[in-house]
């Protein structure tokens, strides 16, 4: 009987191990997947390979691994094309609209979540009813809009309609902020602080993860849109486009060049690095805020 | 099983919806009465101050020496009664009392070689713009009428009238909220709810691409746009039901998909013989950090017809000859599921963080009395483990499926909703916002375009306010608290 015991004990723990052997392949397997196309975008920012004539081909050929690397696409990127004017661009409008978006979302957060007044819950029902008519749709009316201020083709347009709708996008941060306890801002209070003081003092300082993961998506945000940059900022003039834009249209524009497609990854990589680099450094509250807000719900 | 439950309490949601509805509507009658009510008592129980404010904002402010109030109000009245009477014009266009007018009629001047066409749209921009600052200004005359009967009630009481430092230091105080949510009103009054009420306007008129602002008139039309959209044989109509069906079989199959492929990840990862938990997960995050732009357009390029993956999939003998997977594909099925299986590489990353998150916080009691009941780990893992996740995360399903249906990106960067349809504007691959966007910015069917926009909204409405009144953080909001 014992012997029983300790054959079923051993194929049991066999059994664990081909278990554990399948898991790893299948990480393996699956990374490898998740790594191919981002792996690709980076070989052909290197990829300098030439035809007969001695031109570089920039098309999307064939075989994964490229035959020579070098950096001549960065150097196009740069003497041919506008990329740093883009790039600068973009971190222009990136960094005034998450400062605006950020303090935009929080306050209306913290407003929700702490401090009871009497249309509290007809704003909360009305901003989720809001929340959900995709900004694009109302893209051509925005346009208007700004071409009545005569503000159309300027960049300060496009930080307005980034950080302008942020106060709608409360609900994750207001989630975080519910669940601080009420008994600090009560004995707060009793130690006769105002609102103001209690917010500044002692809720933001406990509340550096919701405050990052917020800053951090309205700051990817403008490297990532390209749909309201493109219809607000046009395609004519090219010294106004973003990242995302310029990009774009390089390979699917009206002036199609299928011979660019080695300095368009080039330009990807040099915005994937910075932004990537940023996420991973934050991973940590950009887990804690994806969590949050989908148990929420 | 669960389409008898659905069925049955498919009725009795319908009748509760009307319920509420009549119920909100009485609640709202009365509450305008009562409003009215109030408005009368003030004027009746005020003093002579307060009822001239009825007249002249301020008034009752600067007769009890409330100095800076009572001149911010009355310089306010003023203001408003010069843009209204003035009707300055922007763009040939005027804004104050002529543009209500002209909201009406969107313009009667055809132009001609020596005058511009009236402008119907910024017309009716100005319109929507001018009968908004009426609304404020009827907000900020009732608050003036407020503020001086406050006063009243505050000098009866015998206490002083507050003075403009005590307005100023409530304002980080006791009306810290009107503080911290007025400049994210304004943003939002003027980007969201302004472009959206002028939207839903738009559905009514003709603009078109035969109609373009600047260069013809155009007209209200009444609900031609909803019929050309929901009946008839126009090209509209015909692919209108071809292109939502697709959407909900699109937000479907990605939200469930992405959903058991994502919990699966995070259970592997999540193993206990799996070492380096946060490299794996790091390398999912990738997907994430990484610009979908970038991305999608890598996917696009890689499944094009000379890139990598056909020359791969034909020297291993699985495809004999390269063919397009996407945009050009000769049949919308391969598009649609090519679409699917890269739809699953971008959204697995984000299912397997939030379960992640979640399995961490599995409450740990809930093992230790399954371990004391003798249960074994794989009984745990069915009957804890997975029920837990399941009940965890359901309101995330919801979401997702929203998030789903308008998700444009990936259809716009991967296939454009090509493959094409002949004829039609809409493609194979067409979701109806990646329609409605080509629409209303390729096309310039804005008003078509607006009649789709105003039905997605409410197709995600209906959804979200249903499962939102149903969810936990709303019933019980104050549970933490």
């Amino acid at each position: 009987m014992i012997q029983e015991k300790t054959v079923k004990y051993k194929s049991y723990k066999a059994s664990e191990r081909t278990a554990t052997i399948f898991s790893y392949l299948t990480l393996i397997i699956m990374a490898l997947i998740w790594l191919y196309p981002i792996l690709w975008i980076v070989l052909n920012a290197f990829r300098t390979e030439y035809n007969n004539q001695g031109d570089l081909i920039g098309v999307v050929v064939s075989h994964y691994f490229p035959k020579q690397l070098g950096l001549e696409n960065f150097v196009n990127l740069f003497t041919k094309t506008q990329f740093l004017t883009w790039f600068f661009n973009t971190l222009f409008v990136s960094s005034i609209s998450f400062v605006l978006a950020t303090m935009f979302s929080l306050s209306v957060a913290y407003v929700m979540s702490k401090l009871r007044f009497k249309l509290r819950k007809k704003i909360l029902n009305i901003a989720i009813i809001l929340g959900l008519f995709p900004g694009f749709m109302s893209m051509i009316a925005i346009y208007y809009i700004l071409k009545a201020l005569g503000l159309t083709q300027t960049l300060f347009a496009l930080i307005l309609v980034y950080s302008a709708g942020a106060g709608l996008g409360f609900y994750v941060a207001k989630g975080f902020f519910d669940i601080i306890p009420n008994s600090l801002i009560e004995s707060a209070r009793l130690d006769g602080a105002t609102n103001s003081k209690i917010f500044t003092q002692i809720v933001l300082p406990i509340s550096k993860p919701i405050i990052i993961y917020t800053a951090l998506l309205s700051f990817t945000g403008p490297w990532m849109d390209f749909i309201f940059a493109r219809v607000i900022l046009g395609e004519t003039n090219t010294r106004l486009h973003t990242v995302a834009v310029g990009l774009y249209y390089m390979i699917y524009g009206q002036r199609v060049d299928s011979n660019v497609f080695t300095m368009f990854a080039a330009g990807c990589l040099l915005v994937a690095v910075p932004i990537v680099s940023l996420f991973l450094m934050m991973q940590k509250y950009y887990i804690e805020g994806v969590t949050a807000g989908a148990v929420k719900g | 099983m669960n389409k008898n439950t659905q069925e049955t309490k498919h009725p009795s949601f319908i009748n509760r919806l009307f319920q509420s509805l009549s119920q909100s509507l009485k609640k709202g009658f009365s509450r305008l009465g009562k409003s009215f009510q109030r408005f009368y008592d003030r004027f009746r129980d005020g003093s002579t101050g307060t009822k001239v404010s009825h007249l002249v904002m301020g008034f009752g402010n600067l007769t009890r020496k409330q100095y800076a109030k009572g001149i911010l109000y009355l310089g306010l009245q003023i203001i408003f009664i010069f843009f209204m009477v003035s009707s300055p014009v922007v763009n040939s266009t005027p804004f104050g009392w002529k543009s209500l007018g002209n909201m009406i009629t969107l313009g009667t001047e055809a132009g001609d070689l020596f005058n511009p066409t009236d402008n119907s749209m910024l017309m009716l921009l100005f319109g929507v713009v001018t009968v908004g600052i009426i609304a404020v200004f009827i907000i900020v005359y009732l608050s003036n009428i407020k503020s001086s009967y406050a006063t009243d009630l505050r000098l009866r009481k015998g206490k002083e009238p507050t003075t403009f430092k005590e307005d100023i230091a409530s304002l980080f105080d006791s009306r810290f909220h009107v503080l911290m949510l007025t400049p994210a009103m304004i943003g939002v009054l003027i980007f969201t709810v302004l472009p959206t009420i002028f939207m839903i306007l738009i559905a009514f008129t003709n603009f078109d691409s035969d109609h373009i602002p600047g260069q013809h008139l155009i007209d209200w039309v009444g609900f031609a746009n909803f019929a050309a959209v929901f009946s008839g044989t126009g090209e509209i109509a015909v692919r209108f039901v071809p292109v939502l069906t697709w959407t909900l079989t699109w937000a479907f199959f990605a939200t469930f998909t992405n959903y058991i492929a994502g919990i699966l990840l995070a259970l592997l990862i999540n193993r206990k013989q799996i070492k380096f938990k946060k490299m794996w997960r790091t390398i999912f995050i990738l997907t994430i950090a990484l610009p979908q732009f970038i991305s999608l357009l890598a996917m696009r390029n890689l499944l094009s017809l000379y890139g990598p993956i056909n020359s791969a999939l034909v020297n291993m003998g699985i495809l004999e000859a390269p063919i397009e997977f996407l945009g050009l594909a000769t049949s919308a099925t391969t598009a649609r599921i090519t679409i699917l299986v890269i739809n699953l590489w971008v959204g697995i990353p984000y299912t397997m963080l939030m379960t992640s998150g979640i399995l961490m916080n599995v409450p740990a009691d809930l093992y230790e009395a399954a371990q004391i009941d003798g249960a074994t780990r794989r009984q745990a893992f069915f009957n804890i483990t997975v029920p837990y996740i399941l009940f965890v995360t359901a309101p995330y399903l919801i979401t997702s499926f929203i998030g789903n249906i308008t998700s444009f990106n990936i259809i716009f960067l991967l296939t454009g909703g090509d493959p094409v349809v002949p004829g039609y504007k809409a493609g194979q691959t067409d979701l109806l916002v990646t329609w409605l966007y080509s629409l209303t910015i390729e096309e310039s069917d804005v008003s078509i375009g607006s009649v789709i926009a105003i039905f997605t909204f409410i197709l995600t409405a209906t959804a979200t306010l249903i499962s939102y009144r149903r969810s936990k953080s709303y019933k019980e909001e104050d549970a933490f608290q």
